[in-house]
C-alpha cells in the first residue's frame, strides 16, 4: 500500500475571494508531479474537503505549463467578507485546508 | 530613437493595500531613478469595502474620504520621483481624488516642491442614483447605499501622463490599470491593441499586490523558505515595447522572485484564467508560461489578450449591517471541556433571549479559520478530543439588529462570573459592517475624465 502524503508536502497554493467565491490556485512544488496533482484533485474531491462549507459549485481550471490548477468554490465563504461572521471573512486562509488534504503519495 | 530599437518601460509597485508598509517605497524609488528609460511608480490603495468606507468619511468631512495613509506612502518619496522624472499613480484618492489633491498641493509646498497634479474622475456614480439608473440592482435598498464607483480602465491615466501629469491621482481606477496607463504611456500602445494590453495587464495584476509576488505571504517554514522576510523588496515589471515582461524586485532587499511567487499571484483572485475580465482588456493567462532568466528575474511569456467586456463592473457600499465579536479564553487542565460548555451555555442563552440570531462559535485553538457557521468542522475536530490546553470560545455575529448583536456579545462577558471556571481575557468588539454589491453597466454610459486642480 502507498503510504500516504500531505498535499502540503508537494504543492504549494494561495487563496482568493471575490464576495462568497474563493479561488485556491494549487500548484506541484515539481513540475513531475503535476499529472498526480490533475489525478487526485478532481473537483468531486476538493468539493468533499470543503464540504462543511457547503459549496454550490466547485469548477477547477488546469494549467500544465504552470504545474498548476485553479479551484473557483462558489459558496464557499459563509456570505464572503460582506456578510460573514466567520473569524476570517475572507477565506484567505483556505488555502491551508486544500493543503492539508492526506493523499496517497506520489512515490517519488 | 531609432523606430525598431526595443524599449524597456519600468513600473514599480510602492504598496499592494492601504495598510502597507510605508517604507517600503524609498528603496523602490532609488532602484527606479538608477535605470534608463520612461520608469513610473503606483500606489494600490483600495479595496471593495475600503472605498465605502472613504464615502462616509466624505460625507463627515469634504476635505476627506481619500485613502487613510495616502500622505504616509507619497510624503517620503515626493522629491527623489520629481527630481528623476518618475511619475507617480496612485487610486488611493479613494472616493475624494480632488481633496487630496489640495492636500498633495500642501504637502509639496512644504517641501519647497511644485508637481502638475492630475486627478481621474468618473468613477463615482453617487450623483446618478435618480430613476434612470435602470443599471441598480433592483432588490437595492436605496436609502442604504452610501457608495456607487465603476472600476475605470487606464484611458485617463494615459491622457494624465500625456499631459504631463507628474502625480496622478484617482478613485475606483481598476488596479492593473494604473500599469495599463504607463505603459501606454510610455509605449504608445492603443485603446484596442488588445495583445499588448493584456502584457500591461498581466504586468499590473502581478505587481498590484505589492510584496504578495516578492515573496510577502508566501513563507512557510520547512517547505517555502524567504531570505530576510522582514525587508521584503518592492516588486519591479521591466515591460519592453516589444511586449515582454520580466518581473523582478528592489535589489538588495529581501524577498525573492521565483516562479513559485509568481505563480501564486499571477492566479490571485482570478476566476476562469483564460477571462480575467478588465475595464481595458480580457487577459488570458491559460497559456502563460514562466521562465527563471537571472537572480530574482523571471520572464513570463505565453499572454493572450482579447476584447475588452462590453460592460463594467460597479460596486455599491451599503449600510444596514453590524458585525460584532467577542471571545472568552480557557487554558490548563481540561481548557477544552470548560470551552466546550461555555460555548453551550451561551447557546442556549443566546436561544432563549435572541433567537432570531445566528450566532457563529468557535473554539480557537481547535477550530475556527476552518470552521463554519453550523460548526460541523468544529464538531468533527473536537471528536478527536485535541490535546491542547489554551482554547478560546470565539462568538461572532453578523445583523442588521445592532441592538440585539450588542446584546449576545453582553451574554458572552457574563461567563465571567456564570461560566466555567478559569475563563479569562474577555474582549468584545462591535461595529458597522459595509457591505458591497457588484453590478454591471454599459460602458458608453460611464465618462471617465481628467482634472487638473
Amino acid at each position: 500500500m502507498t503510504p500516504d502524503v500531505l498535499l502540503a508536502d508537494v504543492a504549494h497554493a494561495r487563496a482568493g475571494d471575490k464576495g462568497n467565491t474563493l479561488n485556491v490556485a494549487v500548484f506541484a512544488f515539481e513540475r513531475r508531479h503535476y499529472a498526480w496533482l490533475e489525478r487526485h484533485l478532481s473537483e468531486d474531491a476538493v468539493a468533499a474537503r470543503f464540504g462543511h462549507r457547503h459549496p454550490n459549485r466547485v469548477t477547477r481550471y488546469c494549467l500544465p505549463q504552470l504545474a498548476g490548477i485553479n479551484f473557483v468554490i462558489e459558496g464557499a465563504l459563509e456570505g464572503g467578507v460582506n456578510q460573514s461572521a466567520t473569524l476570517d471573512r475572507h477565506g484567505k486562509s483556505l488555502s491551508y485546508l486544500l493543503l492539508g488534504m492526506c493523499l496517497p503519495s506520489p512515490g517519488d | 530613437m531609432h523606430p525598431s530599437s526595443r524599449r524597456i518601460a519600468h513600473i514599480g509597485c510602492g504598496a499592494g493595500f492601504a495598510g502597507d508598509r510605508p517604507d517600503a517605497a524609498i528603496a523602490l524609488v532609488a532602484a527606479l531613478a538608477e535605470r534608463d528609460g520612461p520608469r513610473y511608480l503606483f500606489f494600490e490603495l483600495l479595496a471593495e469595502r475600503t472605498l465605502a468606507e472613504a464615502q462616509l468619511r466624505r460625507l463627515e468631512d469634504p476635505d476627506l474620504g481619500y485613502a487613510t495613509h495616502l500622505f504616509a506612502f507619497l510624503a517620503p518619496i515626493l522629491r527623489p520621483c520629481l527630481t528623476h522624472g518618475i511619475p507617480i499613480i496612485t487610486n488611493g484618492g479613494a472616493a475624494n481624488p480632488v481633496a487630496a489633491a489640495r492636500r498633495l498641493r500642501r504637502e509639496l509646498e512644504s517641501q519647497g516642491l511644485e508637481a502638475r497634479i492630475a486627478c481621474v474622475l468618473g468613477d463615482d456614480l453617487g450623483d446618478a442614483l435618480d430613476d434612470t439608473a435602470d443599471w441598480l440592482p433592483a432588490d437595492c435598498p436605496r436609502e442604504e447605499i452610501v457608495s456607487c464607483n465603476v472600476y475605470i480602465g487606464a484611458e485617463a491615466v494615459t491622457e494624465a501622463l500625456l499631459g504631463g501629469a507628474d502625480i496622478v491621482i484617482g478613485g475606483r481606477l481598476a488596479d492593473p490599470s494604473m500599469v495599463v496607463g504607463a505603459l501606454r504611456h510610455a509605449h504608445g500602445w492603443e485603446a484596442d491593441d488588445w495583445q499588448h494590453l493584456a502584457v500591461a495587464t498581466a504586468a499590473g495584476h502581478l505587481l498590484e499586490c505589492g510584496t504578495q509576488v516578492t515573496g510577502g505571504y508566501f513563507a512557510d517554514a520547512g517547505r517555502k523558505a524567504i531570505p530576510d522576510p522582514a525587508h521584503l523588496g518592492c516588486p519591479i515589471a521591466e515591460v519592453g515595447s516589444d511586449a515582454s515582461l520580466v518581473l523582478t524586485k528592489t535589489p538588495g532587499s529581501g524577498g525573492c522572485v521565483t516562479e513559485q511567487t509568481v505563480k501564486e499571484q499571477l492566479l490571485y483572485e482570478v476566476h476562469d484564467p483564460a477571462a480575467y475580465l478588465t475595464p481595458d482588456v480580457t487577459l488570458d493567462v491559460s497559456r502563460a508560461s514562466l521562465e527563471t532568466v537571472g537572480p530574482d528575474r523571471v520572464a513570463i511569456h505565453g499572454i493572450q489578450g482579447h476584447p475588452a467586456p462590453a460592460t463594467l463592473k460597479g460596486n455599491l457600499g451599503l449600510r444596514g449591517l453590524w458585525f460584532g465579536e467577542a471571545g472568552i479564553s480557557y487554558a490548563g487542565p481540561g481548557a477544552v471541556e470548560r470551552a466546550r460548555l461555555a460555548m453551550d451555555i451561551l447557546r442556549q442563552r443566546l436561544d432563549d433571549r435572541l433567537p432570531a440570531l445566528r450566532p457563529h462559535f468557535d473554539l480557537i485553538g481547535v477550530a475556527s479559520l476552518f470552521n463554519d457557521g453550523s460548526g460541523e468542522w468544529l464538531a468533527d475536530r473536537l471528536q478527536d478530543a485535541p490535546a491542547v490546553e489554551d482554547v478560546r470560545l470565539r462568538l461572532g455575529l453578523v445583523d442588521r439588529d445592532r441592538e440585539a448583536v450588542e446584546l449576545a456579545l453582553q451574554e458572552l462577558e457574563t461567563l465571567y462570573l456564570n461560566g466555567p471556571a478559569g475563563g479569562g481575557g474577555v474582549r468584545r468588539q462591535l461595529g458597522e459592517s459595509l457591505r458591497t454589491r457588484s453590478f454591471l453597466i454599459a460602458r458608453e454610459r460611464v465618462t471617465p475624465f481628467v482634472t487638473w486642480p
